[in-house]
């Protein structure tokens, strides 16, 4: 079946699960984490029914201090790099103990949860293993906070460009993060595995109808979610969702769907709000000047252009 | 009836043991001289003949990893490896014990870059003998076929619960052709109970596996699993009898050979242990006392049991495959001085390196270690035989 | 003598296996004294939306049933990100400085 039509249960504004997450509160994310948001929301789509292996990373240490835990599901962290591959196993286990017999036979999706660092840089050549492999019911989850926040705010591959962190700062010489932000969903896609999905927080039911629809298809799913960091982008905490809806409204992070290598742009932002409404929040913005923002914004065309070419070439 | 040995190479046969055992979860990459191993596991899934995954995976990091997560969720799980391959798996290494995952490893030993080399010593498993894995040393095939059977069922024991590396000499043992017992199906079936256990990912049952553990904690899990590495020497003396119950072999933590009257042991592990007898046989001819004590359980360390053997001894020789670099010592000949310090009547320790990246460890090599022994000069107590200054 | 407080949270012979830890045990540890202020509702201009309990990073609203058409912030474990108070639709949400 093409993975465009692979049935899942939509949730809409009127059937949202109101039952209790399945993260439980408690966790040490900061104030105002638009990424532990970002998880909660992704986790409670999809119930119980399924098993979470986490990188080292913000949403690891803040939800599993020894000896609490804020997993409702059965949960595995291992290392920082090796998410993709924790899971393959866990994965593998699943399917040959129920073809076995020892495990019930119905599908466990096995859900990889890591950071931009632990997915873009550290964690990709598992990752790309863990595609190609093809794996059954593995769906990868990387929530982009966009540097090494556990760390302390350090550049990663994911970093855009402009952006002052701890190792790319904005100085006399620099103009901080002096390189574009990996395009990791593209990568993904270029695996040829049947979904890949970009989501954002603010736009919730996408978001959680995603992960749904990733656990509906066979074959592996990527998904790269946005995940506002308040600390790390010297934002005011109670703008995490917000941020998340601008960065959707100024094209910066277009959010679609790669069925099978056909494109869907979910969501068409024909009216775009300027991109200084959402870097002028984010403290590490500040130092932009006019002409830096100029091309920032050529950037953000540009990207945003391609995904609709794409998906006016290659519809669904 | 008893079974017949056939002749088969010990990589094959230490993979027909992992069929026997109905192993579900292979993760593998590969690395000379571990290939024949994960070539044949591949092969008896390919053919139906052994129902597990088989997962191939891009990294020996990522193979360890998938291991922890196979082992994790529930499966009885094996991987194989060699050299730069368990030094890649270092980091995951350190982690499986700890998570108490009893992923059973095969290590084809072979010597650590740089240089690259690809023959037989014993530097990749000795740069993680602190890591807390239960380690076995095999002799021969059948040690190495036999152990593997009894490496799943020590691991798995619900008193044990940890990962078990099955050291076999790359090359020398592993690509040997030997006669070797091939034990029947049923009754490794009924030697080897199911892979149970409460601590594993179960959408029934969930728990959270892998914490963050801060100052107040960290200290009693590692201790903690210390306690479960070291008690499990008791496990594995009780699993070695029962599978001389079964299969009719003895195995013991530690082995003698003409120690009875020695005044000089030389100790060893692994299959240089065999030429070590025969020199000890040629000696003996000629009037010399000599013996050989062989580990075979390397972790948790055979205290009470090497003491005895070594007792009676005047001169313990003890043969590393490992060069410690800035310290003269090899890692076994530091157990085994440590060992014995402050006993009464300890016996001199002498200690040498030899069969480095894959040198050959000849006869003549032990008469060398057995001459030089009979110094008094401390100060010569650790030497690299055979190197050319 | 006396003996020192123990630096430790639990004995060795009380480490659960593979210090494994309970399903959704982070109840326990409550992150409402990180707070500053807390979110006050006016349930008469609450449209029950629902937004405050989608976008909480922490879990905080719960929902009242049916019969009641709002959801109450459990101030054990909100820190007074404002959040929901920016997410509101109606401006119904006030966040209010915690008297110290």
């Amino acid at each position: 079946m093409r993975a465009a039509d692979v049935p899942y249960e939509k949730i809409t504004a009127k059937t949202f699960p109101k039952g209790p997450d399945s993260l439980a509160s408690g966790h040490r994310a900061c104030q105002g984490c638009g990424e532990v948001l970002a998880l909660r929301l992704l986790l409670k789509s999809l119930g119980t029914d399924f098993i979470a292996v986490s990188a080292t990373g913000c949403m690891e240490v803040c939800t599993s201090t020894f000896p609490q835990s804020s997993w409702r599901v059965p949960w595995l962290h291992v290392a920082f790099e090796n998410a993709a591959a924790v899971a393959s196993g866990v994965e593998q286990a699943c399917q040959v103990l129920r073809k076995k017999g020892k495990l019930p036979d119905k599908r466990i999706p096995v859900v990889a949860v890591a950071g931009d660092g632990g997915t873009a840089d550290i964690g990709l050549q598992a990752l790309s293993g863990a595609l190609e492999r093809y794996h059954q019911d593995f769906i990868y989850v990387c929530l982009d906070n966009e540097a090494y926040m556990n760390t302390g705010i350090q550049r990663s591959s994911a970093t855009p460009f402009g952006a002052s962190t701890t190792t790319s700062p904005a100085g006399s010489h620099s103009k901080g993060q002096h390189t574009w932000k990996k395009n990791m969903p593209a990568i993904a896609a270029a695996h040829g595995i049947p979904y890949v999905a970009t989501a954002s927080p603010a736009f919730h039911l996408d978001l959680m109808n995603k992960i749904r629809r990733a656990a509906a298809i066979e074959g592996p799913a990527y998904l790269h979610v946005y995940a506002p960091c308040p600390t790390g982008w010297r934002m005011k905490p109670e703008l995490a969702v917000e941020s998340s809806r601008l960065v959707v409204n100024s094209r910066i992070f277009p959010l679609y769907e790669v069925l099978d290598g056909h494109y869907v742009l979910n969501r068409k932002v024909d009216n775009p709000i300027p991109i200084t409404d959402y870097l002028k929040q984010q403290g590490r913005f500040r130092h932009l000047k006019p002409e830096d923002i100029e091309i920032i914004q050529a950037r953000v065309n540009q990207e945003y252009e391609n995904i609709v070419k794409l998906s006016e070439a290659f519809p669904v | 009836m008893a079974v017949k040995p056939i002749g088969i190479e010990v990589s094959l046969a230490v993979a027909e043991a992992v069929k026997l055992c109905d192993t579900d979860v292979v993760a593998a990459y590969p690395i000379t001289p571990q290939t024949h191993i994960v070539e044949h596991l591949s092969e008896l899934v390919a053919d139906g003949e052994l129902n597990a995954a088989y997962i191939p995976v891009e990294s020996e990091h990522s193979a360890m990893s998938s291991c922890i997560g196979s082992s994790a969720a529930g499966a009885r799980t094996f991987t194989a490896t060699s050299s730069q391959g368990l030094a890649l798996m270092n980091e995951m290494i350190y982690i499986a014990p700890v998570l108490r995952t009893p992923i059973v490893l095969a290590v084809a030993n072979r010597a650590l870059s740089a240089p690259i080399n690809i023959w037989n010593d014993h530097s990749d498993i000795m740069s993680v003998r602190d890591a807390g894995w239960i380690a076995v040393f095999a002799e021969n095939g059948q040690e190495a076929l036999d152990l593997t059977i009894m490496s799943f069922r020590i691991g798995e024991h619900p008193a044990v619960r940890l990962p078990v590396s099955l050291n076999i000499d790359g090359f020398t043992l592993s690509h040997f052709i030997e006669p070797i017992i091939i034990p029947e199906k049923e009754k490794v079936t009924a030697f080897l109970p199911p892979n149970v256990t409460d601590l594993k990912l179960d959408i029934a049952k969930p728990i959270s596996i892998g914490l963050l553990a801060n100052p107040e904690t960290y200290t009693e899990i590692r201790k903690a699993t210390d306690d479960i590495l070291l008690a499990s020497k008791d496990t594995i003396v009780e699993v070695f009898a029962e599978f001389k119950k079964a299969f009719g072999r003895e195995y013991n933590l530690v082995e003698t050979y003409r120690t009875e009257d020695a005044e000089i042991i030389l100790l060893t592990m692994g299959s240089i242990s065999e030429t070590a007898m025969t020199a000890v046989d040629e000696m003996r001819e000629a009037g010399e006392k000599v013996g050989v004590v062989r580990i075979r359980l390397w972790r948790p360390f055979p205290v009470a049991e090497l003491k005895a053997a070594l007792a009676k001894a005047k001169t313990v020789a003890v043969i590393d495959r490992h060069m410690v670099m800035g310290v003269p010592n090899g890692p076994v000949g530091l157990e085994v001085k440590s060992l014995l310090y402050g006993a009464p009547n300890a016996p001199k320790v002498f200690n040498y390196v030899l069969g480095l990246g894959g040198r050959d460890v000849k006869r003549s090599d032990f008469k060398t270690i057995v001459a030089r022994s009979k110094s008094n000069d401390v100060q010569k107590s650790f030497e690299i035989v055979g190197v050319y200054e | 003598m006396m003996a020192d407080k123990p630096d430790a949270l639990l004995k060795v012979k009380d480490m659960p296996a593979g210090f494994q830890a309970k399903a959704g045990s982070t109840v326990e540890f409550k992150t409402g004294d990180w707070r500053s202020s807390r979110p006050v509702l006016d349930r008469e201009k609450c449209i029950y939306c629902g937004f405050c309990y989608i976008y909480c990073p922490d879990g905080v609203y719960q929902d009242q049933g049916p019969e009641e058409k709002w959801y109450k912030a459990d101030l054990d474990f909100c820190k007074g990100c404002g959040v929901c108070a920016n997410e509101c639709p109606k401006k119904c949400i006030e966040m209010v400085l915690e008297e110290v």
